[in-house]
């Protein structure tokens, strides 16, 4: 099935969203972020996946986000299942969501440096040693 | 009268070392994967209760042996630490998996590369998961390890 | 002045030597400070919004408040990440008032592993590897997951034989992971023997696994453009066992649960969950399910050819903790009749798509021509590339809708590959099961959930 996208700017996204709640999408699947570091401007991606169980139908609504200003209105008023989703949007890409109820790191620990998943954060690969390590009986 | 007194000594040691093992208490420490492997070694086909070892404690003061189940994020090191702190000597650690062992396939931020990072590890467990029967194969040379005085608290 | 002063030093000694009990040193390592992460704490006052969240009354207000208790027998609690009946490392912290829960705050985070990093450095033909280790107890839906959205984004068709052998493996995998969920489910509530049972029966299942794919978990199985091997030989003897075995054995656990009073009592009007709070919070599955919505992706959005098959969505009222509990049960005889069906059609043919692009040369074909080996290598060091875009493929996996959201930017790696973890949405529901019922429903109610930190964190 493949998902009708919507496109829309950053003051237009939350009232697109509250007419999609009246449109029948009673549930909010899933919120991400893409990374577009020195691909695209802006930077920052938001993909957000609604599902109508009433009409069988999905809708993807896509908002990019500027580096300089990473603030994007928060949903979880008219869609609580979003507050986790935000959580870990901030947590991973420092995508700050305003009005959020407790915007917090969620998967990280609270005092960690750094967003995780964006593009010029290194993977924190550590060299493995095969040659010269100790010799086994 | 003369006793030689390494005679006496080596018994007692012995003794000591065989109700050591007969009876090792692990704690829960299931993380991920391993650890469904970890409950599927103690329930029905592979029955750790042979060994003396079915009763997973969950309080580590309890316990004897932790089984790191698991790959170890770097927010729960702290509390792994904790938990192996609070366990009562003599203590001993299997790092069951590759993730725990060597931080496995992930040799990424989040995880703490290896579990000998925070805690000594006496075993090693191979496997993405091990298999019950890696883990009790584990097991069992922790026991004959203790046995003959090789790892010895 | 004096006698404090004696107090704190007996009291430093004290410590001193738990320190030396604890440790075995001198100094004392052990220091008694709390492992807690900073301000992921729940306060004691909070603010509107975060105490409607903990108290699961942002949609449905059924809270209540005894006026008589007093301020005093509030107090907050901490539960987990250690904790033997949170299924893995999930931390709660509950407000209990005497006996009742209050207010709960799921904190989550100790299982995470990075995945979606890793999986940008992985090619497509590797992802897999990766995505089946994220929710351990149903791993082929991951793999199928991701394997669907990169056949989405190539845009081939996998054949009907392997179509079929991945719902086989699908179905079967739901039958185990639910058999987990019940084993644990009963030893939370206290029901050992079911505990014993459960895993009993799922290691039919897990053998099958690993005779078909090598492994117990994390089988890297389903790949994308087919399956990594063909069934072995004999597989339908193995099938037909599972299918004769496990409906008996279904019938022993509901002889002793069905209508045992404890377990009835312990359950029934337990955690009630309903439709419009699963809608608000993006609660799918069994929950769902049983909250009396018969919504089911296998039904509404068919995957891998699943529509061709014939079978029912169990679906039932209550909302409570015994429906979840029974829908997850009924759901293991509709699996079985899928893998009856499948069992009995699998059509003959090639069980990997014949692009020369995606799919490696045979084994056997290594021994003989120069050319499939270079072939063979090329594709397991470089991977093969995929066209740019993005698509997002959702299945029915145990727990509920499970969705891959895979970014491509033309070459042989995802540019970002993500994972929309059933558990993770489901988890949010736990303040509205927890809060007002008593402290000893709370782990029926988060057993009943069946949330694997695999996925929530991944």
């Amino acid at each position: 099935m493949n998902p009708e996208i919507i496109s829309t700017t950053t003051e237009e996204y939350k009232e697109l969203i509250e007419s999609l709640k009246k449109d029948g999408f009673e549930m909010m699947v899933d919120l991400t972020v893409v990374d577009w570091f020195r691909k695209k401007e802006p930077r920052f991606e938001i993909v957000v996946q609604f599902l109508s169980t009433s009409k069988n139908s999905r809708k993807t609504v896509k908002v990019f986000v500027n580096d300089e200003d990473l603030t994007i209105p928060s949903i979880t008023e008219i869609y609580p299942s979003a507050n986790f989703y935000e959580r870990e949007a901030y947590d991973m890409f420092g995508i700050v969501f305003e009005d959020h109820p407790d915007l917090t790191r969620i998967l990280m620990p609270d005092d960690w440096e750094g967003h995780p998943l964006r593009k010029n954060y290194g993977s924190g690969r550590i060299p493995v040693q095969f040659k010269n390590a100790p010799k086994v009986d | 009268m003369y006793t030689p007194d390494n005679i006496f000594t080596t018994t007692i040691d012995k003794a000591v070392r065989w109700s050591r093992t007969q009876s090792m208490w692990p704690v829960t420490f299931g993380l991920a994967c391993c650890a469904i492997e970890m409950m599927a070694a103690g329930s029905a086909k592979y029955d750790l209760a042979r060994y003396g070892m079915e009763v997973f404690r969950a309080s580590p003061r309890q316990a004897d042996l932790m089984i790191v189940a698991g790959r170890v994020s770097q927010k729960m090191a702290p509390v792994l630490r904790q938990v192996y702190d609070q366990m009562a000597d003599p203590k001993w650690v299997i790092a069951m998996g590759a993730c725990s062992s060597t931080g496995g396939m992930f040799n990424n931020y989040a995880l703490v590369q290896g579990v000998d990072h925070i805690v000594p590890v006496d075993i090693y467990v191979p496997g993405c998961p091990p298999g019950p029967q890696s883990l009790m194969h584990g097991i069992l040379t922790l026991h004959d390890k203790i046995m003959d005085g090789e790892i010895n608290r | 002045m004096k006698n404090n002063k004696i107090k704190k030093s007996k009291l430093s000694n004290f410590k001193n030597k738990l320190d030396f009990w604890a440790t075995n040193s001198e100094e004392g390592g052990w220091n008694i400070s709390s492992t807690d992460e900073g301000s992921q704490k729940m306060l004691e006052d909070e603010n509107e919004k975060q105490i409607k969240i903990q108290t699961g009354t942002e949609v449905v207000d059924d809270f209540v408040i005894d006026e008589d208790t007093s301020d005093d027998e509030r107090m907050i609690v901490n539960m987990g990440p250690q904790h033997p009946s949170t299924h893995g490392v999930l931390r709660l912290q509950a407000e209990l008032e005497g006996e009742v829960v209050r207010r709960v705050k799921p904190i989550i985070g100790y299982l995470h592993t990075g995945m979606e990093k890793t999986g940008e450095e992985l090619n497509y033909f590797q992802g897999p590897t990766n995505t089946t280790r994220m929710d351990y107890l149903s791993p082929l839906f991951n793999e199928l997951v991701f394997s669907l959205t990169t056949e989405k984004l190539i845009g081939i068709e996998v054949p009907k034989r392997a179509e079929t052998i991945r719902i086989l493996m699908t179905e079967l995998n739901r039958v185990s992971s639910h058999l987990v969920a019940l084993a644990t489910g009963g030893m939370d509530i206290g029901a050992l023997s079911m505990m014993i049972f459960g895993f009993r029966e799922r290691e039919l299942i897990l053998n099958f696994f690993e005779k078909t794919t090598g492994l117990r978990m994390n089988h890297n199985y389903i790949r994308p453009g087919g399956v990594a091997a063909d069934l072995p030989d004999g597989w339908q003897k193995d099938v037909e066992e599972i299918l004769k075995i496990i409906p008996e054995k279904l019938q022993d656990y509901d002889d002793m649960l069905l209508d045992n009073p404890i377990w009835k009592g312990r359950l029934q009007n337990v955690g009630i969950l309903t439709t419009e709070e699963c809608f608000a919070y993006g609660v799918t599955g069994p929950s769902l399910r049983a909250s009396g919505y018969s919504w089911d992706l296998r039904k509404s959005q068919p995957y891998s050819g699943i529509e061709n098959y014939d079978f029912d969505v169990p679906t039932l009222n209550e909302g409570d903790v015994f429906a979840r509990w029974r829908v997850k049960v009924l759901e293991i005889f509709e699996s079985l009749k899928i893998i009856e069906q499948a069992m009995n059609n699998m059509p003959k043919g090639p069980y990997k798509v014949q692009d020369k692009k995606i799919t490696p040369p045979p084994r056997k074909r290594l021994d003989e021509s120069m050319e499939a080996l270079i072939h063979h290598f090329k594709i397991y060091t470089e991977g093969f590339k995929v066209p740019e875009g993005d698509a997002y493929v959702a299945v029915e996996s145990p727990r509920g809708e499970l969705g891959c959201y895979i970014v491509s930017d033309g070459s042989a790696k995802p540019y970002r590959m993500h994972v929309r973890g059933p558990s993770f949405c489901n988890l949010q529901a736990l303040p509205v099961i927890m809060t007002d019922s008593p402290i000893a429903d709370a782990v029926a109610a988060i057993a009943s959930l069946d949330p694997v930190i695999g996925d929530v964190d991944r």
